[in-house]
Formats: C-alpha cells, sequence, structure tokens
C-alpha cells in the first residue's frame, strides 16, 4: 500500500474525483498553475487542463459565490480557501446561499460544493493562520462539517464529501498535513510515512460522512476529540496512565452520536477537546449532548479543553494551545471528582 | 503643504429634493432618442466608454421608434410585450391588495419599472438562466409561468412550489430560467457569473443573467462579481436596475462620485451601456445586443436600466417619508406602460378601447389564478404546507439530529 502524506492524501482524492467524474472542478487562490501555497492541487491543472483546475482572484466571496452558481448549472465543485482565516468575507455565500439552496428551492437548486480550508495552529501563523472556525459553521442548517486527522481518513472523507449532494465545509489540520502532531512542539515529529493511517490505497474509496472513530479504546473516561486534538489526547492518555477512550469525531455535523452515548455510558466520565475558543465552541455543544443523554451515567462533570478566549497570539502559541499538559490535567481532574 | 490645514469636511450625499419640495429631475440629462450610436456587438470595450455615461433611447416623445436600436422587435411581438406588462401590473394590483386584506405578509410590486424585466426575458432562450433580484417578475410573466403558481408561493398555501420556507415573491423556477431568489441583496450576481463560468467550462451555449439594484451594487459581491466576469470572461449580462431609490436611500449613497453605476463596468473592462428602463424596445434592443456578446463568447456585459420605482419599496415602507408624492410624476422618462401604447397606438396596431379591453381580459385572468390560488388557501386560512414540510429538504438525505428533532416536535 503507498505511503501518503496528508497533503498527498488530499490531492489523491481530488485526482481521483476529477477523474471519475468530469462535473468536478477544482479552483482557489494559488490552485492552478503553482498547486496551492500547501501544494494540495500540485498537478491537478497540469493533468486536467486549466478548465477544470485553475487560479482565482483573490476574493474568498467570489470564489464561494461563484462555486454555489456553479454548482446550480450542475457542476460539483471542490474549492480552496487558502486559510480558514480568510473565510469570513465569504461567510454569507456559505450561510445564507449554500447552506440554503436546496431547502429555499425546495429541491430545484442544490448545491454539492466542497469548501476545503486549512485550520488550526501550531505553526506559528499567528491569529490570521491560526484559527478554528468549524462552530461557525456547525451551527449553519444545511452544512456538513468534517475534521480528517490523518491521510487515510482524509482521502476517504474528502473523496466522500465531493461525491455528497449538500455542501461540505472541509477543515483540514495543517499541522497534521505532514505528520501526527501530539502537542510535544520541542520534540520531533512522526513522519506520515511511519504511521499506520498514513498507508492510503490508491484508487477510489470513501469514508462515510458522520461516522466517529475509536482510536484508542478504554474503559475510565471518554475522550471527544477531532483534528490535531487526537493525538494530543492520546500522548496526555499515556502520559497520565489514564485509560481513557479517545473518539476521533471525524464529521461534526452530522454527529455520530451513537459512539459517543455508547462510550460515555460505558465510561460514566467524558472531557472534549478542541483547539477552538472555549465560549459557544462546538465543545459546548457536544458537552451539551452527552449530559442530555448521559447524565444518569455520569460521575464526574463534563470537562472541556480548549484555546483560551483570546485571538490566537504569535509569540506565545504553546501557551494557547491545548496541548498534552492541560489535557492530562483535565483527565486527573475529571478522574479524581 | 501649510502649516495651518482647514479642518477636514465630511460629506454626505443629499437627493436635490425631500417631502414637501418641488420634484426636480433637472440634473437627469435625457439624450433625444434614437441619437446613441449601436456599435457591432463585437465592438472593443474600450472604444465604448461613451455609452456607459449616455442613455440608449428608442421611443421619442412622440411615440415613434427612432434611431438605430429600433426594430429589434415584430408588430406581434410589441403587442405581446405591451400585453405582459399590463398582465405584471394588473397582477401587481391584485396582490398588493392581497397583501392589505391580510392573505400574505408582504408584497413588492413593479410599478414603473415592468419594461425592465419583461422585455428583457424576450432576449432569453430556454437553458438560459437568470439570477434575479426581488423586483423582476416579469421574467415570469413574459416567460410563460402559470400566474397560479406564483400566487401559490405568495399566498404560502398547500401548493406552493416551495412549501411555505420562502418569504412571498422569493420565487424559484428552474424551468423557466429563474433562480431562486435569495433576499440577501447581490449574493445572487457573482452566482450568475459562477453559473455562465460553469456553461463555458462545459462547452454549452447558456448564458446567465444577473440582476441588482442600484443600491445594492454597492455590496462586495457585485465587486467580486464584475472581477470574476472580466477574468474569466464569463457569457454573462450583469443588469443594474437603477430605480433611483434602495428603500429610503437614493441612488447617490451607492453610485458615490462615479458618474453612473454603468461606469463601474469600465475600470473592469467590461463592455457597459446605459439605456432608458421605461422604453420596452430600447431595453429588448439592449438585452439582444448583450446577450448576443455573451452567446459569441464575446465576454460579459454590463446594462444599466434608467428607471423609477413609482410605488413603494415594498408592503412595508412608505416612500412619502422620504421623498416628494409627485416626484413620479415628474420623472422624465415617463410610464413605460403608455409609451409602449401610444407607439402602437400611432402605428395603427392599437387603440384605446382595445387597451381597455385587453385590461379588463387581462384582470379577469388574473382573477380566475387568484380565485384557484385561494381554493389552496392564504397564509392564515386554508390549506398549507406541513409542519412536516419544514423539517424536508435541509439535506438530500435527512440527518439523525434532524430526525430526533422532527419526531420531538411530533409531526
Amino acid at each position: 500500500m503507498p505511503r501518503m502524506t496528508m497533503i498527498e492524501a488530499i490531492r489523491s482524492a481530488m485526482d481521483v474525483a476529477m477523474g471519475r467524474d468530469d462535473n468536478v472542478v477544482v479552483f482557489g487562490e494559488d490552485v492552478g498553475y503553482f498547486g496551492g501555497v500547501f501544494r494540495c492541487t500540485q498537478g491537478l491543472q497540469q493533468k486536467y487542463g486549466r478548465e477544470r483546475c485553475f487560479d482565482a482572484p483573490i476574493s474568498e466571496l467570489g470564489i464561494v459565490g461563484a462555486a454555489v452558481g456553479m454548482a446550480a448549472y450542475g457542476l460539483k465543485p471542490c474549492i480552496e480557501i487558502q486559510f480558514a482565516d480568510y473565510v469570513y468575507p465569504a461567510y454569507d455565500q456559505i450561510v445564507s446561499e449554500a447552506a440554503r439552496l436546496r431547502y429555499r428551492s425546495n429541491g430545484e437548486f442544490t448545491c454539492p460544493i466542497v469548501i476545503r480550508m486549512p485550520t488550526g495552529g501550531g505553526i506559528f501563523g499567528g491569529q490570521t493562520h491560526s484559527q478554528s472556525p468549524e462552530a461557525l459553521f456547525t451551527h449553519v442548517s444545511g452544512l456538513k462539517v468534517v475534521v480528517p486527522s490523518n491521510p487515510l481518513d482524509a482521502k476517504g472523507l474528502l473523496i466522500a464529501s465531493i461525491e455528497d449532494p449538500d455542501p461540505v465545509i472541509f477543515l483540514e489540520p495543517k499541522r497534521l498535513y505532514n505528520g501526527p502532531f501530539d502537542g510535544h512542539h520541542d520534540r520531533p515529529v512522526t513522519a506520515w510515512s511511519k504511521h499506520e493511517l498514513g498507508e492510503v490505497p490508491d484508487g477510489h474509496y470513501t469514508t462515510p460522512l458522520g461516522k466517529a472513530e475509536i482510536r484508542r479504546p478504554g474503559s475510565a473516561v471518554t475522550v471527544l476529540a477531532y483534528g490535531t486534538m487526537v493525538y494530543v489526547a492520546q500522548a496526555a492518555a499515556e502520559e497520565t496512565g489514564i485509560d481513557a477512550e479517545i473518539i476521533d469525531l471525524r464529521t461534526l455535523l452530522p454527529l455520530d452520536l451513537e459512539t459517543i452515548i455508547a462510550s460515555v455510558k460505558k465510561t460514566g466520565r467524558c472531557v472534549v477537546v478542541h483547539e477552538a475558543t472555549l465560549t459557544s465552541g462546538f465543545g459546548a455543544e457536544l458537552a451539551a449532548l452527552v449530559q442530555e443523554h448521559c447524565f444518569y451515567h455520569l460521575e464526574a462533570p463534563v470537562a472541556r479543553v480548549t484555546g483560551w478566549d483570546t485571538p490566537y497570539p504569535h509569540a506565545q502559541e504553546w501557551d494557547y494551545f491545548p496541548g498534552p499538559k492541560r489535557v492530562g490535567e483535565a483527565l486527573i481532574e475529571t478522574m479524581g471528582a | 503643504m501649510t502649516d495651518n490645514p482647514a479642518p477636514l469636511k465630511f460629506h454626505v450625499p443629499e437627493p436635490e429634493v425631500r417631502p414637501g419640495g418641488t420634484p426636480d429631475f433637472s440634473n437627469v440629462p435625457i439624450p433625444k432618442a434614437g441619437s446613441v450610436d449601436r456599435p457591432p456587438v463585437d465592438v472593443d470595450p474600450r472604444t465604448i466608454r461613451d455609452l456607459a455615461y449616455s442613455i440608449i433611447r428608442v421611443l421619442n416623445r412622440e411615440g415613434d421608434a427612432v434611431g438605430p436600436w429600433a426594430g429589434t422587435l415584430t408588430d406581434e411581438e410589441q403587442l405581446e410585450g405591451l400585453r405582459h406588462m399590463m398582465t405584471l401590473r394588473s397582477f401587481d394590483a391584485r396582490m398588493q391588495m392581497a397583501q392589505r386584506q391580510g392573505k400574505t405578509s408582504f408584497y413588492m410590486q413593479h410599478m414603473g419599472e415592468e419594461a425592465v424585466s419583461c422585455a428583457f426575458r424576450k432576449a432569453l432562450v430556454q437553458g438560459d438562466m437568470n439570477f434575479p433580484t426581488y423586483r423582476q417578475a416579469g421574467l415570469l410573466i413574459a416567460g410563460g409561468y402559470p400566474m397560479v403558481d406564483m400566487m401559490n408561493q405568495i399566498y404560502s398555501n398547500e401548493m406552493d412550489p416551495l412549501k411555505g420556507r420562502q418569504l412571498p415573491i422569493m420565487y424559484s423556477a428552474k424551468d423557466h430560467g429563474f433562480f431562486s431568489i435569495s433576499g440577501n441583496l447581490t449574493t445572487q450576481y457573482i452566482q450568475a457569473v459562477g453559473w455562465a463560468m460553469a456553461s463555458a467550462i462545459k462547452g454549452d451555449t447558456k448564458i446567465a443573467v444577473g440582476w441588482v439594484g442600484d443600491g445594492a451594487t454597492a455590496e462586495s459581491d457585485f465587486h467580486a462579481a464584475l472581477v470574476f466576469a472580466s477574468t474569466y470572461k464569463a457569457p454573462v449580462v450583469l443588469n443594474i436596475v437603477n430605480n433611483q431609490w434602495a428603500i429610503s436611500t437614493f441612488q447617490g449613497i451607492a453610485r458615490g462620485g462615479s458618474g453612473t453605476f454603468a461606469a463601474r463596468g469600465l475600470g473592469f473592462g467590461i463592455a457597459a451601456l446605459r439605456v432608458d428602463g421605461n422604453d420596452y424596445l430600447a431595453v429588448h434592443a439592449v438585452a439582444k445586443w448583450a446577450t448576443e456578446r455573451a452567446r459569441l463568447n464575446l465576454g460579459p456585459t454590463l446594462v444599466e436600466y434608467v428607471t423609477y420605482r413609482v410605488g413603494a419599496h415594498s408592503t412595508s415602507d412608505d416612500p412619502s417619508a422620504y421623498r416628494p408624492k409627485t416626484e413620479s410624476d415628474a420623472w422624465p422618462l415617463g410610464d413605460p406602460v403608455i409609451r409602449l401604447k401610444n407607439h402602437l397606438i400611432k402605428r395603427g396596431l392599437w387603440s384605446d378601447e382595445r387597451h381597455k379591453q385587453t385590461e379588463a381580459e387581462i384582470l379577469e385572468a388574473v382573477i380566475t389564478a387568484q380565485k384557484e390560488a385561494e381554493s389552496h388557501g392564504t397564509l392564515h386560512a386554508g390549506g398549507k404546507p406541513s409542519t412536516r414540510d419544514m423539517f424536508e429538504g435541509v439535506y438530500a438525505e435527512m440527518p439523525p439530529h434532524l430526525r430526533r428533532q422532527r419526531q420531538k416536535a411530533g409531526v
């Protein structure tokens, strides 16, 4: 089986999708000739031509708005927003247009688009290259929100997203592009080539949306995580010796509630982890769902470990990032409660 | 540089006249009908910059069709055009009344602007796609969309094609080349460009048409649409309906220091024209020119329709609070229905008597449609879309969380 980085897996997903369906087009800033600032679309223009993969003006609203029109025509655009931090000018097109088109036209027009964007911090990107805006999209009816944590899933989820009949926000944790980063920024990162989830089939396969995956079975406490935080939680479990069950949500909307409920009912404890800011973050939704469905099984309050409610800082990146130490403390506290 | 600079002054544009004043449009230069050249469609946009500052007109004050833009429609088509505009006006009057009677929550009429969407529609063919805003129902009327379906949507009744999900008049009619109206302004403009890009990507022959009002050109989506249309030479016609008023805000607030809205296209190298929006024949001639350019792969065209919103912005608006009541009478481009009527009478194709008779026939047809629609319910009475419908269609397949919520709602 070939070994791929997450970048290569994402590229392979678009390659496979474009090869199977002429209606799949790929565009965005620096996406065409150059192949994207993270190289995710490298080679696609050469292979499929400028009509299928091209550079766009620096206008996120233009990129998404044009994609909505293309989807209404019958294409399946898979577009890139260079950083998730840049998506806000397109928010109206996503929330009021892409997400609502099927509903408001009673299915006359639909919007099968995928909006890919690198998300999260850990690369000294400062406040404009580090944000995790997933909660801004999970709050919107009509959208699906996907956050892969490894190359194998990234490819399967991206193909599933492109083939999905509705708009999908596809958030790529950029700190995971080259390896499973566990939050220990002072240590070398294992390459995906040395990780089992870096084994990615060449051809077509899908990973279904709405299905979580248990990354580490355990009995003491359930950890709900996605993206980079999956590896941070794993490191925290190893370092504290707490037998945590770590669930990689993979899709935030629709959410795999069944897997979450089954695990929390088993462990009786739950820690929610994400890199985004705390207040009104997706963790709040998770905590609410857990108490709603598992209240009588809970032995301790649901804990949240997240980024602080500040803009993402530059020099203080590792004070902001919810690393294994903070997650470990939450595990210990939850076990002691 | 001086050591003691004068204090800076903040500028807020104001319309010439406010309520209580005498309407004055002397600042709106109106060129003589027939005086503007008609360039070939493959003209280099850079050589027709003056068309963005003039007004293309065909019907003169005497009711004659004159100049190089005249002659794009047969007698039959002109008579049909008059009928479309009269139908839209009659439809509006009935629906406006229905709103006052509490049969629906909201309505928006076209009074004074009927020519723009009615005439433009006749330059399109099956498969082309409009991305309209809320005052282009002439696209549906002139396109043969059933009035009863429009009314079902306005009443949000059990036959509403949109299942009661949309504000009245926010129609969607794909088979009639009418994209779902958003209600958020200008979002559809860049979507029209995207649709046109898709048509070109697929080597199709269909074109797209974007619509926006004067006020909403201020949205960033407008700029994005012009950038994308210009960059990719998209087969799209970008229409700006300048009816002078964005609710209570006069067009100068959106236009700023630019001479005209059409002139916005010049910096993008987009062919830009201004046309008398109350002149059915001129609107059609320009629509034909612009759509031909798009079909011939010559790229986008920006068209500003100079017209006047005679009625209120919507049933929630009272224009007497911000403009003189008699302003519409002073509007120098007249009434589109009367102008075409007079032209047809002058040519011996029409008469006052036939006009009155047709008016009565149309009213009867509108009332018949209305009765049928009302037999399926109005907003607060009779049949209406089910609560179950509310949960459908958010996604192609209902996800578990929505299914749970639907169960909780007891449907």
